[in-house]
């Protein structure tokens, strides 16, 4: 890049005004002084020879490009990618014009090489009809229609095939448009040094080697396992397992359905046994997937006849392979081949954090999708890609102005996630298909997420792995791009139109999020300017459409915006003119390295402080050496840089300070014991610098453990502790752990007992769910406004009215560690659970003095939020702290209706301040279509997340009115979204209970809600317990609530071989899903669960005995121990299948599970017992009795 | 003495008036973000015992001077204002809580309640000083 290195530098053009809404993120900060600029560029006009003069000729800027040395030009196919890029603006037949040596993309050069030119690498059968039908020649000198299609392959086919076979007239109207920008473009210049220098620095600091890797990975003929690579390879696998598939795709869908999940898991075994090696795994599988779902027969048909048929159909057919070759893995069948080919692969993917700058993943993902293509539709190019990033298309911008075309719902009634985007790729199918003859399921059938389920005959209702989340009905293009449903859910993946709509549906409408979960694929972005709608302060996303090449509309608020000058140039594909294959546009998952306007302050260090109990009670339960010993293995494992403090308070009834200054001796204690008036003893040297003071640190945490072993006090002035901390924090912010093990007894926020053991299993009320005083509250608030979270563990063998202490950490973004009578010899699973827990919790990622912000399409309002967090103005949530593992929910409302629009998009925004002291914004953005019949909003119900939204509706209700409230509530919720959903299908027997495909879990999994600690009445309850298992609803990211809520049964005594996968060369058997019933739990098996938070083995009194000796290393089942919490290493099949199974479900999650075996005689049974939700007890109904009350309440 | 009775009534109402304007314009501060939940809060939770008190003042005063049909019409809202400031929950802040403020719709059912108030402290603004001029002139 000598080019533009040598050119002067220019300052940064583009930055936005300040919008009206200038509080958005960093309220001051953010909205920033107004440096406006008037147009697009300012910088004087600098036009290289023949620029200006085709004023419509935009090849122009890419010619001026070419004059950077290290661009490699290949010139035939930088002709096409002129011609189409040219045509596809500007629609106008005189596009020739353009100089036919312009290379302004490296990247597509090399695909269209890969695509046109080299049949061997082509993309598998899809690509046959393509080259056949078009000889390749009109692909580089042509008119508009060729180039268009030839250019499709690559952009938009949604344009390429409606100008292809309906010439222009959708696109008509908005010639004005590209006209009056053409005109002006001249007027701008694109001088070498703007982009030059602006990313110069980019390249050289961070782009540099992550353009390395992207050449690898663009090398064809390179044999490694580079995406492109992995991409041809295995498009034929995948295609061809569809067309084996299809045979008996063709038979009744309801039998395809239901051998579905089967077929799939088969599939997936074929291609992982493969070879784990390179991301093919991936691909395939998610392809694979995608085939083997009921919409195979409309899928394949097309295919077969695009073979015989022309261009425009040819093209139609190839993105049926590519689509699902890009498609990153959604589903959650998936995830665990998604997380063993991340960890396996050689691509450029980089796991870790800082090294992702300049995105070596943004790279390969721009390989790999920029060759899908969007759908071909020539009724429905309208909708097709209404916000997609292809700005060639034009027509975008008029999504709604322009009504609705009525097409998109009308003639896609699929809702399966398999196939209902097919019709709406390809309306061409519905003749295709016609003319066919009996190819195409979806006219006589209903989608999937419809097909009527009779829960009362239906027994087996449970999938055979875990339940998918669905996937909305977008077409595969947006579908590719949109955002992880492990980061973002919505309860409804078809939003209703109106809300009268949506309240006939009787679901409840919400978002559930988990934003700063752990990923490991991450396009981190280092740009001056980042780009955001200027009215709505939206951050550019892969669904925002692009009105011409210099402007793009907000998908949010529907504002068109400028492209900033730098935005024009992408740094990954190192070309220019390029808006839409930046990596903001690419990824619905994007991270900014944000600049000082997104600052109050300098970026905080690391603080972390640690309030420590040390009452008799404290040492009695033993923690501290738990903790000291954690914090030493951890020290240096701590997030953050050198600026990273670290402080200790311990309280009994009085409160100690350690001051740790670098250069004493020992460590010294100040006892400050006038908990009334707290103060700190010294200013400084309390918290202290980790690096510097390590010595000491040790020091003081081998010294902790002993120095209160003879103590005889038993109170406890936690709030004067946490007044002293608060004041030691609030100049700088961080994270204060409390560790409480007793009822704070004295000083301010003291608490008295308030829990009637008599009243635990009371089926009536259950009070006291609301905290006692508004101390901690405060406190919390106070944290929050400093920055500070407190993180509260609670080790306690009392009440310690968690409700009342989950304050501080609820409205502080802390989060909440409960361990039940804890003891550290005594109860060794709740010690080793502390132990793993305080693992995780010491080095997990942590980002500091958040906010975060939900966006969400106009018409649509957020009115309550759930999760740790203090909601400071109406749509900014202020996290003092973030963790990867806190979830949160939010309820919406529409409040316009959504009819002139099809998608609605919801963005995320959560800006942080990373440990290594950078200010950084994470941005999700999830795309959804609105549909306008209530079948409709059934079939794309997902009933994960309207269970753990209901439930966390249910913890609010349950506090401000009581538990019974929140019950009625639950059932309420079963009883009327069931009838409203039987009194829209006519055709169904009123006498029986139908549910839709999508919502047939729903009894069960409110049935199981009901039965969960939080809202279960009848069974001994502690209080404390009770509200822990609220405070977890609340705080708890989906994937993990559903653990807690439904847990799985696996039957582990006759793991075979059969649907196993491999992850990291180890064979991962995976046994079905078990009923949650005692009748499945037979006396000669043994069973785990898995609730999340831990495993339970139970043993059948006749299990076999090789089977406890080979797994559980005891010569039969009376020798095994009641309090075993490990298996042992045995050299045998069974054990390295149970234990290999084991980790595998132990990797897919943060917290370590602590693992329990369990024979008949032991305690922790009625736990595992009470997991059993199908079952009746004496104060709760059986499943089967649950469905008859429901049917009873319908038919009321 | 009915005079005094209705001039006192009248500036309490006054009072009573611009408290509610004063609510109003903070709340709409919050909806738009002007300020914060926390400051909003302390700042009208700070007048909700003195707008009680200005209530129930007057309700207490129109019974004592046996005018029944202003004491009935005063007593709903003096009841509704006591209800609220007695069944704020033990862990909250007072009647404005800031944590919960923005959930369930809160800020619009305080803004609702907020003009609700105002309407009715302006129709007894008129009453009062109908009777005012009433009694000053059967004086």
């Amino acid at each position: 890049m000598s080019a533009p290195a040598g050119l002067p530098p220019r300052p940064p053009a583009a930055m936005y005004p300040a919008g009206p809404a200038a509080s958005r993120e960093a309220a001051a900060a953010e909205g920033g002084a107004p440096r406006c600029h008037n147009g697009p560029v300012q910088s004087p006009m600098q036009f290289p020879a023949g620029y200006g003069s085709h004023p419509p000729n935009y090849s122009a800027p890419s010619g001026h490009y070419s004059q950077v040395p290290s661009k490699a030009v290949s010139p035939h196919v930088d002709n096409q990618y002129g011609a189409s890029y040219h045509s596809s603006y500007y629609s106008a037949p005189a596009q020739n014009v353009m100089a036919p040596s312009v290379g302004p993309n490296v990247l597509n050069t090399r695909e269209s090489q890969q695509f046109y030119h080299k049949p061997p690498h082509a993309a598998g059968p899809a690509e046959g009809p393509v080259q056949g039908a078009i000889p390749p020649a009109p692909y580089l000198h042509t008119s508009a229609p060729q180039s268009y299609s030839a250019f499709g392959n690559h952009y938009s086919t949604s344009v390429s095939s409606s100008v292809a076979s309906q010439g222009f007239p959708l696109n008509s109207d908005h010639y004005a448009l590209p006209v009056v920008s053409s005109a002006v473009y001249p007027n701008v210049s694109y001088p070498p040094a703007a982009t030059g220098s602006m990313y110069g620095q980019a390249f050289t600091s961070q782009s540099l080697p992550a353009a390395g890797q992207f050449k690898e990975t663009n090398m064809l003929s390179s044999p490694s396992t580079s995406v492109p690579h992995s991409l041809q390879q295995h498009v034929p696998v995948g295609y061809n397992s569809t067309l084996s598939t299809v045979s008996s795709a063709q038979p009744v869908q309801d039998n395809l359905s239901r051998n579905l999940t089967g077929s799939v898991a088969k599939v997936n075994n074929q291609i992982n046994t493969g070879g784990v090696e390179s991301l093919q795994p991936v691909h395939s599988a998610s392809q694979s997937v995608q085939f083997t779902k009921p919409g195979v027969g409309t899928s394949a048909s097309p295919a077969v006849i695009s073979s015989a048929r022309t261009s425009a159909s040819g093209l139609s057919s190839q993105p049926r392979s590519s689509p699902s070759v890009t498609q990153p893995p959604e589903s959650a069948l998936q995830e665990a081949i998604d997380s063993s080919s991340t960890t396996s692969s050689a691509s450029p993917v980089l796991n870790n954090y800082d090294a992702l700058e300049g995105g070596g993943y943004p790279e390969t993902r721009s390989v790999t999708s920029s060759p899908v293509p969007a759908p071909a539709a020539p009724q429905t190019s309208k909708t097709s890609k209404p916000f997609g990033y292809g700005y060639p298309a034009l027509q975008p911008g008029y999504q709604n102005t322009a009504p609705p075309t009525p097409v998109q719902q009308p003639s896609n009634p699929g809702h399966h996630p398999g196939f209902q985007h097919y019709p709406q790729q390809y309306p061409g199918v519905n003749q295709l298909s016609s003319s066919l003859g009996g190819l195409s399921l979806q006219h006589s059938q209903q989608p999937e997420g419809l097909r009527p389920v009779n829960l009362t005959q239906d027994r087996n209702i449970l999938p055979v792995s875990s339940v998918p989340a669905p996937v909305p009905n977008l077409n595969s293009d947006l579908r590719k791009l949109n955002c992880s449903p492990d980061s973002f859910r919505c309860t409804l993946t078809n939003i209703p139109q109106t809300q009268a709509l949506l309240n006939k549906a009787k679901l409840p409408l919400g978002l559930l999020l988990h934003p700063f979960r752990d990923l490991t694929q991450l396009p981190v972005i280092t740009s001056s300017t980042i780009v955001r709608c200027r009215s709505c302060r939206t951050y550019i996303n892969p669904f925002v459409s692009f009105i011409d090449q210099r402007r793009w509309k907000c998908n949010l608020c529907y504002r068109v915006n400028d492209v900033p000058e730098e935005f024009m140039y992408n740094p990954l594909t190192r070309s220019y003119g390029e808006p839409h294959k930046r990596p903001e546009v690419q990824n619905s998952t994007v991270e900014f390295i944000a600049s000082s306007d997104y600052m109050l302050r300098p970026p905080q260090p690391a603080v972390y402080l640690f309030v420590l109990d040390v009452s008799h009670n404290a040492v009695e339960a033993g923690y501290l050496t738990i903790l000291c010993n954690s914090l030493l293995e951890n020290l240096d494992k701590l997030p953050g840089d050198s600026r990273t403090r670290i402080g200790f308070i311990t309280f009994d009834s009085t409160v100690h300070f350690y001051n740790l200054q670098e250069g004493l001796s020992q460590p010294q204690m100040l006892i400050v014991s006038d908990i009334d008036d707290i103060f700190l003893p010294t200013p400084d040297s309390l918290l202290v610098n980790l690096h510097e003071s390590k010595e000491l640190i040790k020091d003081l945490l081998n010294a902790f453990p002993n120095m209160f072993t003879n103590t005889r006090e038993t109170h406890s002035a936690l709030g004067p502790a946490l007044q002293a901390a608060f004041k030691l924090m609030s100049p700088t912010g961080g994270r204060i752990s409390v560790f409480q093990t007793q009822l704070p007894s004295l000083g301010a926020g003291l608490l008295h007992s308030r829990e009637d053991p008599n009243q635990r299993s009371s089926t009536k009320v259950v009070q006291h769910l609301g905290p006692a005083t508004d101390f901690y509250k405060k406190l919390a608030l106070d944290c929050s406004g400093q920055q500070i979270a407190v993180d509260l563990f609670l080790l306690s063998s009392q009440y310690s009215d968690l409700a009342s202490l989950a304050c501080m950490s609820k409205y502080s973004a802390g989060c909440i560690y409960y361990y039940p009578s804890f003891h550290h010899i005594h109860n060794p699973a709740q010690a080793e659970k502390l132990q793993k827990d305080l693992k995780r919790y010491l080095t997990r990622k942590i980002g500091f003095e958040a906010v975060m912000r939900i966006r969400c399409t106009k018409g649509l309002s957020i009115h309550t939020f759930h999760g740790n967090f203090f909601v400071r103005s109406t749509d900014l949530l202020s996290l003092a702290n973030v963790n990867p593992d806190a979830g949160f929910a939010v309820q919406m409302s529409i409040e316009e209706s959504l009819a002139d629009t099809s998608l609605v998009c919801f963005q995320t925004a959560l800006l942080y301040t990373s440990s290594k002291g950078e200010r950084r914004i994470r941005v999700h953005t999830l795309c959804l279509p609105v549909v306008n019949s209530l079948a409709d909003v059934y079939a794309g119900a997902d009933v994960q997340a309207v269970v753990c939204l209901l439930a966390n509706m249910a913890v609010d209700r349950s506090v401000s009115s009581s538990l019974s409230d929140a019950r009625d509530a639950l059932v309420n919720a079963v009883v009327d979204s069931l009838s409203a959903y039987m009194s829209t299908a006519s055709n169904l027997q009123q006498s029986m209970l139908i549910a839709p495909n999508s919502l047939k879990l729903f009894p069960l999994y409110v049935l199981a809600l009901l039965k969960q600690k939080a809202f279960r009445t009848g069974t001994s309850t502690r209080l404390d317990d009770r509200v822990y298992a609220m405070c977890q609803i609340k705080s708890q990211p989906l994937i993990h609530l559903m653990k807690m809520i439904h847990p799985n049964l696996y039957r582990i005594d006759k793991l075979t071989d059969e649907s196993t996968i491999h992850v990291n060369d180890r064979v991962v058997p995976q046994p079905p899903l078990q009923k949650l019933s005692a009748e499945k739990l037979t006396r000669e098996g043994a069973f785990l669960m898995d609730c999340g938070s831990a495993f339970y083995i139970w043993i059948g009194k006749n299990c076999d005995n090789n089977f406890i000796k080979d797994v559980l290393g005891y010569p039969n089942y009376a020798s095994v121990p009641q309090k075993m919490t490990q298996l042992p290493e045995v050299v045998a099949l069974s054990s390295e299948r149970t234990r290999s199974f084991i980790a595998w479900l132990r990797d897919n999650r943060p917290l370590s599970p602590v693992l329990q075996v369990i024979k008949d005689e032991n305690p922790a049974k009625t736990e595992f017992f009470q997991h059993l939700i199908e079952d009746r007890t004496e104060a709760a109904f059986s499943y089967y009795e649950f469905l008859l009350h429901i049917q009873q309440q319908i038919c009321k | 003495m009915e005079s005094v009775v209705f001039i006192f009534a009248l500036i309490d109402c006054c009072a009573l008036i611009f408290l509610a304007v004063y609510f109003i314009i903070t709340l709409s501060d919050l909806e738009c973000d002007y300020i914060n939940a926390r400051s909003c809060c302390s700042k009208l939770n700070k007048w909700v015992i003195p707008e009680v008190i200005g209530h129930a003042v007057v309700t207490v005063l129109m019974l004592i001077s046996l005018h029944w049909f202003i004491f009935l019409l005063n007593l709903p809202i003096a009841t509704w204002n006591i209800y609220r400031f007695i069944m704020v929950p033990s862990g909250n802040m007072g009647v404005f809580d800031p944590t919960e403020i923005h959930n369930r719709g809160q800020l619009k059912s305080h803004m609702k309640e907020a003009m609700i108030k105002l309407g009715f402290h302006l129709l007894c603004f008129f009453m009062y000083l109908y009777s005012m001029i009433l009694a000053l002139i059967n004086d």
